[in-house]
């Protein structure tokens, strides 16, 4: 008779103590998302986190070694680091973000239209979404860049055209998953018409893979966009884009910190939107 | 809580149960329940899903999950304690002296590779080292559990094989290395109703033959009572009653095991009837025979020779063949059949989610032929279909207030506040609360899920309701109240039901009329007593022979009636 009293009560003690936990996702997750905030941040008003200027030094403290005033060190011209890659974050973001939205606009309504109208229609943007897949993505980057001119937005819209196959692809398989499900069919038989099921029903199921995708997709074109920086195919100096400040750093051998600083920044940037992503793969 | 085991000869008993209580977590779901199991006997867990039944034989097979489950008490198999033995020393035990079936045999086999490289592993628990051996124990044993070409089997990678027959392929994975104790989660509860009684057949065959105990475990009272020397009936994770089976199905003691026996169809044929034939009478203010057809009575459903093939493998597959039936204004007309039987594709047909390849359907005197795609609409509305698998049937990310008023606005009826006000209503025709509506289904239960497909079919106010299995996919209990609900929702409205399902015994309770298919043919058709008492086709008699119980309802359940005098 015990068993039946306390089990409504244990039952209890168990759902208050998850209640508690259930709410926040681990402690990771956190500090990702802090570093993200700290990112944006910088991007939106860098004025607030420096008062140093990121294209004019003093060139009496050139090349000085990271020290609590300047939390980076210095560059061949004085200026300091820090200022410079909290100035470069908002081109870098900015740039990360145009490509995600050119890949997921773009790719998802390729997705959605092969994915849903099937037949011939699947079968020309399949073999399109083909071409792009078989072409290395940063390679085709380069070759849209070279073509467009050496700036950092057309080195933004070619990433995110190199990432369009991938978006195509995924979003190609959740609508043709969810529209076999009996719910879709469902919906024609309540007089609901195409359009309808597509975007009421087939849309609302399908983006969510698409937009975890989506985040993960920040991250490497921030790579991308940091590689093609790298390589001189951005804004050219002043600009300090995170890739251009490691290409300019590398030349002074005896300042290391000029390439560790900008790279961590990379670096932890990447890691915590990767992180992110995956949190929010598994919380689906 | 009564607690009742049997210690009459613990030494004679396989498996002993003590005290077991099992916690996910902090969240207690099993408490204290004891039950044994005789040497070669059988016992049955029954109860609703989450009364813990599968998660007592998770328990007994050590399968609960590592660091999430705890379990307390003692499993005793051959006097030894189960719970207490190192993982090592239990390894041994599990295939060889427990085997195990599960629920969904299409999940349970590995889709990439062979029947005979999967009984491989079941043949090396033996202890036997030379394939060509193995091999031969392995058709012996195919050939054992009724497969009727063992060699092809044993090539045939499981896509290639029906249901049925992976679970008999299950089955002899089980017993070939001939356990002592062969536990059963639901082993048909996925399967039709001729191959649930093959395949219930064979189990007890192979349990006499091998002398193999059987603990099984089901929803379904029927096949627990015809199946099981002993029951242990749940509810919450706790024993609500125990004992031979036949005292506890002819005098349930508890009110639980009371309402899970008025529960099972095949019992009580005239559960729903009585109340329809009262509801007749007073609809009409005279008295109506309920099996006649009357003169004046209007077909609202009239299906001529339907045609329709499907191209499969090269070649076309006749999925209706002529299929020819007729529904009376507020009636209920059934389709009866095993899977593959066309009943399916006329439905689709009937509701022009596919088009025919001949014949004609004719709703409320309108042919659905050669119409334009707004006419069709236009009928559909007034056809609505209750799917089977509530589960998939309702869009989880809508909330339950827009997948009920979603008819509404696709037809474009009335204005949005009579729109609001006709959804309160559906969900309080269909008996759900009206704080139900903010939800999404992931909340709701099967039963609840139901409900709200059937309040979503009603809010249009249709004339005929296609119903397609729709409590397949429920627990027993759970399908009492959908056929209560879908009986008074009936005579309340007038509606017109085409009920299909592969349960005659269910059939028998709701319907009026029936239509028996068999590859795509209908073999009989009729009222429904008369197919039940005077069935002419063989493959009628077969589907009425494979009802769990049909063979005791006819001698016991006069016993049945009178428990008072049993248990006085």
């Amino acid at each position: 008779m015990t068993a039946t009293l306390g089990y409504p009560q244990l039952r209890n003690v168990g759902t208050a103590s998850k209640r508690l936990t259930a709410g926040l996702p681990p402690i990771t997750v956190i500090l990702s998302f802090a570093v993200v905030l700290l990112v944006i941040l910088w991007s939106l008003v860098p004025w607030l986190f420096t008062s140093y200027s990121p294209v004019t030094g003093d060139t009496a403290s050139k090349l000085a070694a990271p020290s609590a005033q300047h939390w980076f060190g210095t560059d061949y011209l004085g200026r300091d680091q820090f200022a410079r890659v909290v100035y470069g974050t908002a081109s870098s973001v900015t740039s990360a973000l145009v490509a995600v939205l050119i890949g997921l606009v773009i790719g998802s309504l390729i997705g959605l239209a092969s994915g849903f109208r099937g037949g011939w229609l699947d079968s020309v943007l399949g073999r399109f979404v083909d071409v792009l897949l078989a072409i290395p993505g940063f390679l085709l980057a380069v070759v849209i860049v070279s073509s467009l001119g050496f700036q950092t937005i057309n080195a933004a819209i070619a990433t995110g055209v190199s990432a369009v196959a991938v978006f195509a692809r995924l979003m190609r398989a959740e609508v043709m998953r969810v529209r076999s499900a009996t719910y879709v069919e469902a919906s024609y038989l309540e007089g609901g018409n195409r359009l309808h099921a597509l975007l009421g029903h087939i849309l609302p199921n399908a983006y969510r893979s698409v937009l975890v995708l989506a985040v993960l997709q920040f991250g490497t074109s921030i790579l991308i966009i940091a590689s093609l920086a790298f390589l001189g195919y951005g804004d050219p100096p002043p600009a300090s884009d995170w890739g251009l400040l490691v290409a300019s750093g590398k030349t002074y051998v005896t300042a290391p910190w000029l390439v560790y600083a900008p790279a961590l920044v990379i670096v932890g940037t990447v890691l915590s939107v990767n992180r992110i992503s995956r949190w929010l793969r598994k919380a689906k | 809580m009564i607690l009742k085991t049997k210690d009459t000869n613990v030494s004679a008993d396989l498996l002993t149960v003590r005290g077991l209580s099992i916690a996910y977590g902090s969240t207690a779901v099993v408490h204290d329940v004891s039950f044994s199991l005789a040497k070669g006997g059988s016992l049955a867990l029954i109860g609703e899903s989450g009364s813990g039944k599968s998660t007592i034989a998770k328990a007994i097979l050590r399968l609960l999950p590592h660091g999430e489950a705890t379990a307390t008490g003692r499993v005793e198999l051959n006097g030894s304690d189960v719970l207490a033995l190192p993982e090592k020393q239990f390894r041994p035990l599990r295939g060889r002296e427990l085997g195990f079936i599960p629920q969904d045999p299409a999940s349970a086999l590995n889709p990439v590779r062979t029947i005979g490289a999967q009984a491989h592993e079941a043949a090396a628990l033996l202890g036997e080292t030379d394939p060509a051996v193995r091999r031969a124990k392995i058709l012996e044993v195919l050939d054992q559990v009724g497969l009727p070409d063992p060699a092809r089997v044993y090539d045939s990678y499981p896509h290639q094989l029906s249901g049925g027959m992976l679970q008999r392929v299950l089955i002899a994975l089980t017993v070939l290395p001939q356990p002592s104790l062969i536990v059963a989660d639901e082993p048909t509860s996925a399967l039709d109703v001729t191959v649930q009684k093959l395949i219930l057949d064979m189990l007890s065959d192979l349990r006499r033959e091998l002398d193999i105990s059987l603990l099984l475990i089901t929803h379904d009272l029927a096949i627990a009572a015809e199946r099981a020397d002993s029951l242990v009936v749940l509810k919450d994770g706790a024993v609500q009653e125990s004992g031979a089976s036949r005292d506890v199905f002819a005098s349930p003691r508890t009110e639980y095991a009371r309402s899970l026996q008025a529960d099972v169809p095949a019992l009580h044929p005239d559960r729903y009837r009585r109340k329809r034939t009262l509801l007749t009478q007073a609809n009409d203010g005279g008295f109506r025979t309920d099996t006649a057809p009357s003169p004046t009575a209007q077909l609202q459903i009239d299906v001529r020779g339907v045609t329709k093939s499907f191209p499969a493998g090269g070649k076309d597959v006749l999925a209706c063949d002529g299929v020819t039936f007729s529904v009376e204004r507020g009636r209920t007309h059934a389709l009866v059949g095993e899977s593959g039987s066309g009943k399916t594709t006329a439905v689709r047909l009937l509701l022009g989610l596919e088009q025919p390849d001949g014949g004609d359907i004719t709703v409320a005197g309108q042919s659905t032929s050669g119409r334009s795609r707004a006419d069709v609409r236009e009928i559909r509305r007034h056809l609505q279909l209750v799917y089977q698998n509530p589960f998939t049937s309702l869009d989880p990310t809508w909330r339950v207030g827009r997948i009920v008023r979603e008819p509404l606005d696709q037809f474009g009826v009335g204005t949005k506040a009579e729109r609001t006000h006709r959804v309160s209503e559906a969900l309080e025709a269909v008996g759900l609360p009206s704080d139900v509506a903010s939800r999404r289904p992931a909340h709701l239960s099967g039963g609840q899920r139901q409900r709200v497909a059937i309040a979503r079919a009603l809010v249009v106010r249709p004339d005929v309701v296609v119903l397609d299995e729709p409590t397949s996919a429920l627990d027993v209990s759970v399908q009492a109240g959908i056929l209560e609900l879908l009986t008074t929702l009936q005579h309340e409205l007038g509606l017109t039901y085409l009920f299909v399902s592969h349960d005659l015994a269910l059939v028998r309770q709701v319907a009026d009329t029936v239509s028996v298919l068999r590859r795509g043919q209908v073999v009989e058709d009729g009222p429904v007593e008369e197919i039940f008492h005077r069935p002419r086709h063989p493959y009628t008699r077969a589907l009425l022979g494979a009802i769990p119980l049909a063979a005791v309802s006819t001698e016991e359940q006069t016993a049945l009636k009178q428990p008072a005098k049993a248990t006085a």
